[in-house]
This record gives C-alpha cells, structure tokens and sequence, in this order.
C-alpha cells in the first residue's frame, strides 16, 4: 500500500472543474513529482490534500487511514506537512521561531522537542548563519528553505512542496536535490511540485502528469521523457531547452 | 386589523430609515473597500446640522433639507475621502478599523463641542399635528415621507450604480483600482463620487430621525448599529437584500413591540420579552454573522505588515513592572484622595488595554467589547464578593472569560470588520438588554445575581490577605489611606499582569499567537487547532478584563450600566492601538492618555484659566472628550503604536551612564521640590520629567555616538539610488569598491568601463 493514496478526487469550484477525478499515488522513500501547466491543478491538488480545500469527491488516504473529512491540522497530525507556492511564512518571526512553532506543536503530542533540534533542522536546510534573522529580510530562495524547515519540524511522515526550486539559484537548487533524496533515504515520502524539469528528472522516482484538472500520464522519468502527450502538452519545450 | 395596519405602516417607517442608512454604509463598501464605523455618527452630523438651519436659524425645512443632503452631506464626503479616507487604501483591515471608529468618536465628540449636550434642542417631525386617515388608522405624513425616500434612494441607486458611466466607475474601483485607472477610469474620484452619495445617505437617514427622537450626539450615532444588522443581510454587497434586511428588523421589531404583551402575560415575556425589542437588531446582526458561511482559512493577503515584535526582555519587563509599583508608591504623598482614586482608574484602564495585547496586538483578532467584559466582571464583584472576599475577582475573571470564550464561537469564522461587528453587536446587546434585566437566580445554586435594580450597586473593596485595601492605617510606620491602598492594589495587579503578558509572548503560546495572526492557513498545516487557540485567547483577554472591571467597580465602590457602555469602551481601544497592541507598554500608554483627556480635574482648571470658559462642559473639556478619536484616527496608521517610537527616543539613556545619572539627580530634585513646595504641583512634575527624559536622551546620544555604542541614523538621501530605495532592491549596506568590483566580474565589463 502507498503512504498517500488520492483516489477519484474531483473539486469544482462553481462550473469551473479544477480536478476532476484525479488518483495518484505516494510511497514512503521515494520522490513522486506532479508535474503540469500552470493552472493544471496542481496546487488545488495540494490544497485539497492537505484539508485547505474539501474536494467536492474522492477520498485520500495517508497510511491507510481516510483523511478526506479531517481538518488541515488533524492531517498534520497524522504525517503530513506542506509547504506553499507563494510562500506563508510568519513574516514576524525570526527563522529560529518560525521553525520552533512547528517543533513546538509537534512536540504537544508526546515527541520530545528541543532547541538543539530546531537549529539542527535550521542547519540541515543551509541557513544557520540565518538563523535569528526575521524571515522577512530573507530572500525568496532562503525563505522557501525555511519553509521545507518547518515542514521538517513536524517531522512528517510526508511532505508536499509546491515549488521549492523557484527562487533559488544553481547551486542552491543542486543543494535542494541532494537534501530531498537524503530525505528519501530516511524514509519520508515527498510528492513535488516544481517547474525545474531537470530538478524533477533528476531526484524524481516516479512522476504524474496532470493538464486541466485530469493526470494524463505518470511513470519514471524516462518514461515520462518519451511519453507524445506529456511533450505535446507540456514537456516538449522545456526538454528542448534542457536539452 | 386597523391595529396590524398601523404597526406596518411605522414598521415600515422604521426600516425605510434602516434601508436608506445600511445602503449608504454598503455603498461606500462595495466601492471603496472601507466599512465605515462612523456612518452612524456621519449621520448624526446631519440631524445636528438640519436642526442648526430648520430649528436654530429658522431657514424653511424644504430648504434645509436640501442644504443639508446636497451641500454640506456630499462636500463633508469628498473632505473625509480626500483628508482620511484616500490613505487607508491598502491598509490591512485592522487600520481601517482603528480609524473609522476613531472617526466616530471623534465625530461625537466634534457634535457636543458644537452643540452643548447639557441644552435640550426642541423639535418636530416634518409637517406637524397633520395626519391621514386610512382604514381608521392615523398615519404620520413624516412616516410617510421616510417610506417614499427609501423608494426614491432604491431606485436612484440602481439606476446610478447600472447606469452610468460613474456608477460603473466606481464599481470597477473596488475591484481592482490600478486596472481600474490604467482602462481610463479615474478611482480617485470615483471614491470621492462614492463618499459624496454615502454622507449624503447617511444624512438623510440622521435627518428622518430628527424629530422622533432627542438630539442626542452619542445614541444617534449608535442607533446606526441597527443599519449594521440590515446591511449584513446583504452581505455587505446586494442592495437590495439590505433593504429587505431592514424590513425584516424594522417590521420584526415593531410587530414584537405592538403584540407581545398581548400575546402573553407569561413570566419571561414580561421579564424577557418586553425589553429585548431594543436588542433585536443587534441580535439580527450577531445571528447573520453567526450564519455566514466560513470562509477559507486566511492566508497572508497582499497587505504585508510592517510591525515588529520584539522579544521583550524578563529584564525590561521587571524594570517595567517596579516602575509602575515605585512609581505608584511615590505618587501616593503628592496626590489628594481625588487623584489617588484617578490614578487608580488609570491603572484600572490600562488593565483593560492589556487584556487587548494578547488578543489584538499578538494574535491579530478583534474585540470591541472588552467594556462589557468588564462590566460582567463589576457586577460579579458587587455580588459574590460582598464584604471584601477575594473570591468575587476569582469569579469576574472565570465568568468573563467564560463569556469571553464564547464570543470566540463567531470569531472561528470571522476576522476582521466582521469579528468587530459581532464583538460590538454583543456590547450593544449588553448595553440594551441584559444591564435591564431584573435579578435572577445562578443555575444550580442558592445564588442571585442581582443587576442595578435601583440603577446602581454597591461594591465592597477587596479584603485579600489580611490587607483590607478600604481601610486607613500604617503601613510601615506610613500612613497610607484608602485611596493610597486601593491605587497600590491596582498598580501591584497591572504589573503582574504586565509579566504574565510577557510570559506569554516569550512563550510558545504567544509564538502560536503572532504565528496565527500572520497565517492560518499555515498554522493549520503544520498541526495547530485554531479552534483551541482562539477561544483560549479570548477566555484569557476576556478574564483579563473582568478581573480589570471588578477592581474599578471596587475604585468607585459601586457599579452602574452606564460605566461599561459599549461607546465608552472604544477609546481604550483606540487608545491601545495608537500606543502599540503588540507591547505591555501600549496598555499604560493608553490608560495614561484615556484618563488625562476625560480628567474632569484637568478641563476646568484649563478652561477657567487659559480659555475664561468654567464648568465641566467647556471648550477643553468636549476637545479632550474628542481627542481619544483624533488621535486614533491620526496614531492608528503607525502599525508599531507611539511607545515604540518614544522607547526608541528615550532608549539613549542607557547608553550614557552620566546621563542616568544626570537623570536620576533631576528626578530627585523635583520630587523633593514637588512633597516641599506648595507651588509645585504633579503636573509639574509629569512635565518636567518628559523634558529632563528629553534632555538626558540628547545627552545618551550624543555620548553613544562619540563612543560608537549608537550608530548614527541612515541618512535618507545617502540610501536614495534613482529615486528608489536602497533597501527596496535588497541592497541594505553602502555600496563598497570591492562589491563594485565583482558585479564588473559578474557582468563581465572590465572596471575601467565603469570608472
């Protein structure tokens, strides 16, 4: 059984279908992207899963147990952590507290949190140096870290990131890659979302394509490369560009 | 039948009044995204200055009428759009909260400056001693008359809105009004079109009052909260919902009016049912909110905020806290037993302002009704803590925050304008309906709560280990009177109260707080129960605000409806946000200033000896009853409130141990000055502290920048660079050569190109 299982997921929004009966599938250890167009549904997706949005059918699994009717905060709870394509931080709190919050509710529920582990967390995303800065003074790349950090703090058992890439130069995002797969390692699952193709075809194990609400197609990366209607839809430039 | 007839017809009165108010009211919001708190008071102006020109100068109605609706209503829209309103656009909610219920109060306070409350203004209806007579029903040409302005304003409105070039103008506007401008549309003026035509509703609904009702600057401007429930109907959108919003309150409540007591006799409908009519509205309006439906949980929005939240220091806190209870006991010899029980009430004030600081200032939620909390906690103390017992403030804090808790239900659904309407309908909904009711039994126990059967209570000083905070004795080998004991039990509360609140905010609790006010939506995602939180701050702020409102009915010794009305609690509000929400210091900042502009020691003494005008209702005294609005309105724009700005003022001092010194010797001097001399008085010594403060931070400074331990202050013109900011292109440092050197590299030019 896959960590996350998202089966027939449908959400309307008035007439407009923003998903429409979508399933896709998570394992713990690996890296699954979903990848698409902007305004494929990606990030509906997203918010669907982790209890912003009630979709309109379908259900979601996370480790067998149906999450569809939780509240957001009962999901992450269970395992799941996230973070957002336009980036919620609390702008008023240094690094240091913005991952403390999240460690701190974590540690509510009986797991033992300390300052030790925040800037343990701090420093496995790269920003020590940041550390008691506001996030409001980073720059958007180093925000998007302290997101995955806070995420992190939660300690999921999966992790949804909605373009983590953006924002970040080379050198960063070769750092984001290596950062994923030793999470991967560890265990946790994480479904991504991003636009950097070669990032996604670099650390991916398994990819969904989605175009207008619908998955069109999924398989490894190398089968998504040749895949005609993934490149019709989507792919075709961009591989030309990474080319 | 006739009788049913009858009850419609000013039923309908009524409600045209209520539809012509609430369409003003969503007018301006649908077009300018502003809610206006002060449509009332705007209102309010309007029946004031019908009666100056129909009643005081005599000009013939049909002509006052017209001056006031189409001169003075639409020019006093375009001044309020183009003075206050223009600035708060993209502003977050809570500025525009902050100003317009400052405008209200100031507003009020403008109207008893220009027209003394203490004179009774006589006046009609519109064509007096006639009348119609339909079915054996007699109706009132003036009701009459508000039916036909409604119809004239739907119709108007609609037409105005859908069909015209301005009408579509001004609802491009709201919805995007940079789009708006770049496809030819001028928002600027749509705005001030949009303000002219709302003052010009808002007047007409203040004119038709005129006459039913006394002039009265304060009940007129509130009665607008009726409009509030009728407007909410229409979700703030659909006009013609509201209008059927008010025809529902206005025949709804005088239907209840005309049969209740017929329909029963029963017990609760003459101890209920009876006075509640004047609640109905605001009832209305408490169950729409109430009804809602929820919205998606709040992100960042496009406002960014600009405050800042420092971690306060254990050592700032208890320097703060010795500050207030030293300063308190040095007071108490250069104060009479008067000014002893007004400092009292300052501190009594400032815990109400700090009650807000973990609901407002860290958590970003909104409560206008803190006063009433209070006053649950006054009326707790007058009844379960007869004869001193302590156990009557543990009840004020427990029920007020149990009732405190259960405001919170709403507030899981609603932020911002909304959360402050439902907090303001329960403050009106106290003031209206359960100060009235008579005395009742507690559930489940022999214990009766009564509630101001003879207008007021009597309240007992607390008795708290073995001190008697009433009594006059030696303490010490001191004397100290009961004022004196009564201050010291104040000042002791509020500093405790103050480390609790920093307590909170260096904890986990307040982070969680800061963290909900910026977003919910990524609390909700990594674990945290909003639920829980909300109604947990709301239970602490509101407990905060009982325990603040038992000690100041134990100040005076008695308690009345009148002390926590909900328009008295609005400045403290206000007060609080212009000395900062986010910082203990905000709270004292704001009982400090409540109590000296209402310092009824203070308006006289200036009024008798600058201004040659006596008595309690000069001109002093009706600027200083305005002045909690003026500063509002002008304050509430600095997200960080006044005290951050004065700490960052007076904080030179620290770096200079001879200006300390220097200080402390000055200080001294004049307290010494101030017990021995008869001439000195304590204003005197207020004054010559802020300019020996004044004096020794320019002398801090001066030492902190020839040291090097302070760093001069940017200067502006240096951080220009092509008319932008440095900072705003994330350059937060002077550009050096070797920083030129490598954007030469980076840009590959050689630097001889440059050069």
């Amino acid at each position: 059984m896959s960590l996350l299982e998202v089966h027939s997921v449908t959400m309307r929004f008035g007439g407009h279908v923003a998903l429409d009966n979508v399933d896709l599938s998570c394992n713990a250890g690996e890296v699954t992207a979903l990848i698409g167009p902007n305004g494929a549904g990606k990030t509906t997706l997203f918010n669907v899963t982790c209890g912003l949005l009630v979709p309109t059918g379908g259900t979601i699994h996370l480790d067998g147990k149906e999450l569809t009717k939780l509240k957001p905060y009962k999901r992450a709870r269970l395992g799941l952590a996230r973070t957002f394509q336009r980036l919620e931080l609390w702008s008023v709190l240094t690094v240091r507290e913005n991952v403390q919050v999240a460690a701190e509710l974590r540690a509510q529920k009986g797991a033992s949190s300390t300052a030790r582990d925040v800037e343990a967390i701090v420093e496995r995303v790269g920003l020590a140096a940041k550390i008691d800065q506001r996030v409001d003074e980073l720059s958007t790349g180093q925000a998007r870290l302290v997101e995955i950090a806070r995420a992190l703090a939660t300690r999921p058992r999966l992790i949804l990131l909605d373009e983590p890439a953006s924002g970040l130069d080379d050198t960063e995002t070769h750092e984001l890659g290596i950062l994923l797969r030793d999470l991967t390692a560890e265990g946790l699952g994480v479904l991504l979302v991003e636009h950097d193709v070669e990032l996604v075809m670099h650390v991916s194990d398994h990819i969904f394509v989605l175009d207008f609400g619908s998955i069109i197609a999924d398989g490894t990366p190398q089968e998504i490369r040749t895949n005609p209607a993934v490149l019709s839809a989507y792919l075709g430039s961009s591989l030309d560009q990474s080319a | 039948m006739s009788e049913f007839f009858g009850f419609t017809i000013t039923g309908l009165a009524i409600a045209s009044i209520l539809a012509i108010g609430a369409s003003g009211l969503v007018l301006t919001y649908t077009t300018t995204g502003v809610f206006n708190f002060a449509h009332g008071a705007i209102g309010m102006l309007g029946a004031f200055s019908y009666w100056q020109l129909r009643f005081g100068w005599n000009v013939p109605a049909p002509l006052a009428f017209v001056l006031v609706l189409f001169v003075i209503a639409p020019l006093f829209g375009c001044l309020l759009e183009k003075v206050i309103f223009r600035s708060l656009q993209g502003t977050p909610d809570a500025v525009r909260l902050v100003v317009t219920v400052s405008l209200l109060f100031a507003l009020i306070g403008v109207a008893n400056w220009i027209w003394d409350p203490t004179l009774s203004r006589p006046s009609h209806k519109f064509f007096p001693g006639s009348s119609f007579d339909i079915g054996g029903v007699k109706i009132q040409p003036a009701e009459l008359i508000s039916i036909g302005a409604a119809l004239i304003v739907a119709v108007v409105l609609r037409l105005v809105l859908y069909n015209t070039r301005a009408g579509v103008a001004m609802r491009a506007a709201v919805d995007d009004r940079p789009l708006a401008a770049l496809n030819g549309a001028r928002p600027d003026r749509s705005a001030m079109l949009a303000w002219a035509i709302g003052c010009s509703l808002a007047m007409l609904s203040g004119v038709l009052y005129v006459g039913p009702i006394a002039l009265d600057a304060a009940s007129i401007s509130i009665l607008i909260v009726n409009a509030y429930a009728a407007a909410m109907i229409g979700r703030l959108r659909s006009l013609p919902m509201t209008f059927v919003g008010a025809l529902l309150i206005g025949l709804g409540s005088e239907y209840w009016r005309g049969y209740t007591p017929q329909v029963s006799d029963a017990h609760w409908v003459v101890y209920f049912g009876k006075p509640i009519v004047d609640a109905i509205p605001v009832i209305v309006l408490f169950a729409v909110l109430l009804l809602l439906p929820a919205g998606r949980l709040r992100g960042h929005g496009t406002t960014r905020t600009r405050e800042t939240y420092p971690v306060p220091s254990w050592n700032g806190a208890l320097t703060f806290a010795a500050v207030v209870i030293g300063g308190s006991i040095l007071a108490m010899p250069l104060l009479d037993r008067s000014d002893t029980l007004t400092f009292a009430l300052l501190l009594g004030t400032a815990i109400l302002a700090l009650s807000l600081v973990p609901l407002v200032g860290l958590a970003g939620q909104v409560s206008l009704c803190q006063l009433s909390l209070a006053g649950i906690g006054g009326v707790t103390m007058a009844n379960l803590g007869r004869g001193g017992s302590p156990m009557g403030l543990v009840w004020a804090f427990i029920f007020s925050a149990v009732v405190g808790a259960l405001i919170a239900l709403p507030a899981l659904r609603l932020s911002g304008i909304h959360l402050a309407l439902a907090t303001a309908a329960f403050a009106v909904f106290m003031d209206k309906w359960v100060w009235g009711l008579r005395d009742f039994d507690l559930p489940f126990t022999n214990v009766t709560i009564s509630l101001f059967p003879i207008g007021s209570l009597a309240v007992s000083r607390l008795k708290i280990f073995g001190f008697d905070t009433d009594a006059t004795g030696k303490i010490l080998g001191l004397e100290v009177s009961d004022a004196d004991r009564q201050l010291l039990l104040l000042a002791v509360t509020f500093a405790v109260l103050a480390l609790l609140v920093v307590w909170i905010r260096r904890g986990p609790f307040g982070r969680r707080l800061l963290a909900m006010k910026d977003s919910e939506a990524a609390c909700a995602t990594v674990g945290m129960n909003l639920v829980s939180t909300k109604v947990a701050v709301f239970a602490i702020s509101a407990g905060m605000a009982g325990l603040g409102g038992g000690l100041i009915a134990g100040i005076r010794q008695s308690t009345s409806p009148d002390n926590w009305q909900f328009q008295a609690g609005l400045p403290i509000f206000m007060l609080g946000v212009a000395g900062g929400m986010g910082r203990i210091g905000g709270s004292l900042f704001a009982g400090v200033s409540f109590q000296v502009l209402n310092s009824m020691s203070l308006w006289p003494l200036l009024n008798t000896r600058f201004m040659g005008m006596g008595g309690p209702s000069g001109w002093f005294r009706s600027f200083g009853a305005a002045s909690p609005g003026f500063m509002g309105i002008g304050l509430g724009r600095n997200p960080n409130g006044a005290v951050a700005d004065m700490r960052e003022g007076f904080e030179p001092i620290m770096h200079s141990k001879r200006a300390l010194w220097l200080f402390a010797i000055i200080e001294t001097a004049l307290y010494v000055a101030t017990l021995t001399f008869d001439s000195m008085n304590g204003w005197v010594l207020v004054i010559g502290t802020v300019l020996a403060l004044g004096l020794c931070a320019q002398i801090g400074l001066q030492v902190g920048l020839s040291r090097g331990s302070l760093t001069p202050k940017p200067n502006p013109s240096i951080e220009e660079f092509g008319g932008t900011r440095l900072e705003w292109i994330g350059i937060d440092r002077e550009v050096t050569t070797t920083d030129i050197a490598l954007l030469d590299d980076k840009l590959g030019l050689a630097p001889a190109v440059l050069r």
